[in-house]
């Protein structure tokens, strides 16, 4: 036959083909680029975005306060002994001290707002510290403490919207009994009023416009509806009404309420919150908050505008005005928030940290792996390489396979069911929730270390049986050292997917709110603790703001571990890899 | 077949210096539900070189593997019958095959040294068997292996290199001196030249005509100019049955059976 018009044929066919081949080739190509690219997008933004959100939490504002360790408030028996230093009264210890900070500041109510500054948890800090160091008694002391989360945010300029503007007008400042008449020379308050006024002005006209829609929208229902709606409507009108009075002026002033944003006079050694202002835009009345007042002007001052209103925040204009002035006089100062590194969970954020959930995390996780890689990859081995290939053996390798599916929080159920109710192992304890995570990971380290072993060459077991090696010695000596990488890899990556998990560790009580972090000793396995993931959860459900930076450095931290176990994993896999 | 037949083309003249050293008799071998060697009967003699040669899957490496009981490690394999050396059944649950294999060395198709040193591929055997007490000993036994396998000239300066950096050749060679090093008795080849160029197969074809002066060889080849050239006794095999047997000038010039000439003469396989 025509051999050569045969090979001339293919190679047609082949050429006519190729360029469709190489087509389907190309677009591979351009898919896989495309989906790399956008993978590391998306994790860029991930990372990213958390890793923004995080970063107020590295840095704290604090107040260095000088407190004086009389005592009798901090030693009441005189012996400088515990017992003695712990009745002491450190919470007045640190009032003084504030007290002796802003002298001038008078009432109750003021008070109260100025010890607000701080949580009270200080005062424990306090004495731990003098128990510590028993010498300071008797002496002046600079205490340490985290400023109120609110504020923390507030000089990180996340809780307001304010701004300064300054002025060139000379103040002139006269003292009244109640309230603190102000008045510059030039309209240096024009503007400000200008804006307050419109405000009122557009809050009106949007009352009034609300007030149309509702009886535009009568007609179109029921009579009773429609009376609803009419009685709205005179409502905003009401209330338009009043608006648009305030906002003309009384008496040639315009009031300022909570509602409104509040305007601050700052100069050396005072600040003025603005209680009225003067329709001619050249001064107003308002209290004196820093000092008490006094005739005087002054030719530097600012004009400090906090457009979000006060009874739309929780920190008071007085609290903002002190914040700022300790600021000022450099006793407030920021600095990296070892807080956050140091402490366990907090109910104040200024004072919450991770350490307790890093130690409850790495007791768990070494609870874990202590009985889940050897467990796992004995089992592997003995699966793999010495059971007979039998019905049941098949159902047990079915099984296993199936746990790896099973989602983790049955795990958590399974924990409940059988240690604690069974064996009655303490809740919320790292042994337990180590238990309940090796139920979860050693499916996964069993697969793994099968895998591994199955991809051994047939061979290298031939050669070392054909030596008169044992099926043993043939396992230890040459099938797991091949087999090492892969299975170090499968282990590393079932351990960190047990650093990330919650759900399972929610359900035996890992939970709790830890104010102590559990010591990294033996003693610590038995102690309550949380890991943490759980953590991060319990942080974004908090209601204060503060905890949101946290929770998402937490996340970094998280992040930062489980990334490095996979670097030493990928390491490892490098390290030991051998070609055949 | 009949055992009668099979019987009557066993060759019968094994010659007097020559004892037997393995002695097979009613071979049957299962993989799961197929049958893979029928009813193999033979004797093979000590101090020399027996190959065995027959067309692809009828049966030889299986036939081999019952040797040092590598049949074992298969599952599903079942060898059934009477296999002896030096007069003792082999073939025996109560035989340790891990005794049996430091007695029956083996090397296989295709190279497989460990993926560790060259030193420590040989002194491997040597390190589990105890055979050797002081590292001198283990360094000398490992020297003479591959003194023996004709590698020491290539290697002795790269004992520490992996056994895989080798070339395929040398690989072949390396499998050897770890098959000799433990000191077997009867050695077992699973064509150890299929991978070779000509001048490493002449090599190793060197190397087991010397070591037929200690050893009791087994050999499977596809190449009848190698078993002609090394190979005291042949065995024919086809399908699963031992078609014939005897000295290997005999079974080249004057075969009894008709398909042992076929396959000679390269008229089928
Ligand atoms: N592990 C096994 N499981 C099932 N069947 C097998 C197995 N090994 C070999 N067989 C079968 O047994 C028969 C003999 O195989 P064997 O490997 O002994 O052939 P061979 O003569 O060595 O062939 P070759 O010259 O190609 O190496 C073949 O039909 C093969 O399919
Ligand atoms: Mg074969």
């Amino acid at each position: 036959m025509t051999e050569p018009s045969k090979k001339a044929a293919t190679r047609e066919i082949v050429e006519r083909n190729l360029p469709a081949r190489y087509r389907s080739e190309s677009r591979f190509r351009t898919a896989g680029i495309v989906a790399i690219i956008v993978s590391v997008i998306i994790l860029v933004l991930l990372i990213g975005s958390i890793g923004l959100k995080s970063l107020p939490a590295y840095t704290a504002w604090q107040i260095h306060l000088p407190v004086a360790l009389d005592q009798a408030l901090v030693d009441p028996e005189g012996d400088s002994s515990e017992a003695s230093i712990r009745q002491g009264s450190f919470g007045r210890v640190l009032q003084n001290g504030m007290r002796e900070t802003f002298p001038d500041v008078s009432g109750r109510s003021n008070m109260r707002s100025l010890f607000q500054l701080y949580t009270s948890l200080n005062s424990t800090r306090l004495m731990d510290q003098v128990i510590a160091d028993p010498g300071l008694i008797g002496s002046d002391y600079v205490f340490t403490m985290p400023l109120g989360d609110d504020l923390d945010l507030y000089l990180k300029g996340m809780l307001v919207e304010d701004r300064s503007v300054e002025m060139n007008g000379v103040l002139e400042i006269e003292a009244g009994r109640r309230r603190t008449n102000i008045q510059s020379q030039s309209a240096d308050f024009a503007i400000v009023l200008a804006e307050l006024q419109q405000m009122m002005i557009d809050e009106a006209l949007s009352l009034e416009s609300r007030a149309a829609a509702n009886r535009t929208l009568m007609a179109s229902v029921d009579a009773e509806e429609a009376d609803r709606l009419n009685e709205e409507a005179a409502r905003f009108d009401q209330r338009a009404q009043v608006l648009r009075t305030d906002a003309a002026g009384e008496n040639g002033q315009l009031e300022l309420s909570d509602d409104l944003p509040s305007v601050i006079v700052e100069f050396r050694g005072g600040a003025i919150r603005m209680n009225r202002l003067d329709l001619n835009g050249q001064g107003g009345s308002g209290e004196s908050i820093l000092s008490i007042a006094e005739n005087r002007s002054d030719e530097a001052w600012t004009l400090y505008v906090v457009d979000t209103p006060q009874a739309r925040r929780r920190i008071p204009d007085n609290q903002l005005i002190w914040t700022r002035a300790l600021v000022e006089r450099g006793i407030v100062t920021q600095a990296f928030n070892h807080y956050f590194f140091a402490n366990a969970d907090s109910r104040e954020p200024e004072l919450a940290g991770i350490r307790g959930a890093l130690n409850g995390s790495i007791l768990t996780l070494i609870v874990t792996l202590l009985l889940s890689i050897p467990v796992g990859i004995a089992t592997a081995i003995y699966l793999e390489e010495f059971a007979p290939k039998n019905k049941f053996t098949d159902l047990i390798e079915v099984n296993i396979n199936n746990l790896a599916a099973v989602p983790s929080i049955i795990f958590g159920l399974l924990g409940v069911a059988i240690f604690i109710d069974v064996f009655s192992l303490p809740r919320g304890t790292p042994v337990l929730g180590g238990l309940v995570l090796s139920l979860m990971t050693l499916p996964t380290i069993i697969i793994a270390t099968r895998a591994s072993l199955k991809a051994v060459p047939p061979s290298i077991r031939q050669a070392a049986l054909g030596v008169g090696a044992s099926r043993t010695q043939s396992v230890f000596h040459h099938v797991l050292p091949l087999a090492t990488p892969g299975i170090l890899t499968g282990s590393i990556i079932g351990l960190s997917r047990a650093l990330g998990e919650t759900a399972p560790l929610l359900m035996i009580g890992m939970v709790a709110f830890i104010a102590d972090a559990p010591k990294l000793s033996l003693e610590g396995f038995t102690e309550p603790a949380t890991v943490l993931p759980v953590q991060i959860y319990l942080w974004y459900s908090a209601a204060e703001r503060a905890f949101e930076p946290r929770a998402a450095a937490a996340i970094i931290v998280l992040l930062t571990l489980i990334i490095s176990f996979n670097a030493v994993a990928v390491y490892l896999r490098r390290k030991f890899e051998r070609r055949w | 077949m009949t055992t009668a037949q099979a019987q009557a083309t066993l060759y019968h003249d094994i010659p007097e210096a020559r004892d037997v050293k393995v002695a097979i008799a009613g071979v049957d071998v299962h993989y799961g539900d197929k049958q893979a060697l029928f009813d193999v009967s033979m004797q093979i003699p000590d101090r020399s070189v027996t190959a065995f040669i027959g067309p692809s899957g009828c049966g030889k490496s299986t036939f081999l593997r019952c040797v040092n009981r590598m049949n074992d490690t298969i599952d599903g394999a079942v060898v059934t019958g009477s296999l002896k050396i030096d007069g003792t059944e082999i073939n025996d649950k109560t035989i340790d095959p891990v005794v049996l294999r430091a007695s029956v060395g083996m090397v296989f198709q295709k190279p497989n040294p460990f993926p560790k040193s060259i030193y420590d591929n040989v002194a491997y055997g040597p390190k589990i068997h105890g055979l050797a007490a002081t590292r001198e000993e283990l360094d000398g036994i490992v020297e003479q292996s591959l003194v023996k396998a004709g590698l020491w000239g290539e290697v002795s300066d790269r004992l520490t290199d992996p056994g895989t950096s080798l070339s395929g050749g040398q690989q072949q060679r390396l499998v050897i001196a770890r098959a000799i090093a433990v000191n077997p008795e009867v050695i077992l080849m699973d064509e150890p030249c299929s991978a070779l160029d000509p001048i490493a197969t002449a090599k190793v074809e060197e190397l087991i005509d010397e070591l037929r002066e200690n050893y009791c060889i087994i050999m499977v080849t596809h190449s009848m100019a190698q078993a002609a050239r090394v190979s005291q006794m042949t065995a024919f095999f086809h399908l699963g049955n031992l078609v014939e047997y005897g000295p290997t000038e005999e079974i080249f010039t004057n075969p009894r059976e008709r398909r042992t000439q076929d396959y000679i003469t390269g008229r089928f396989g």
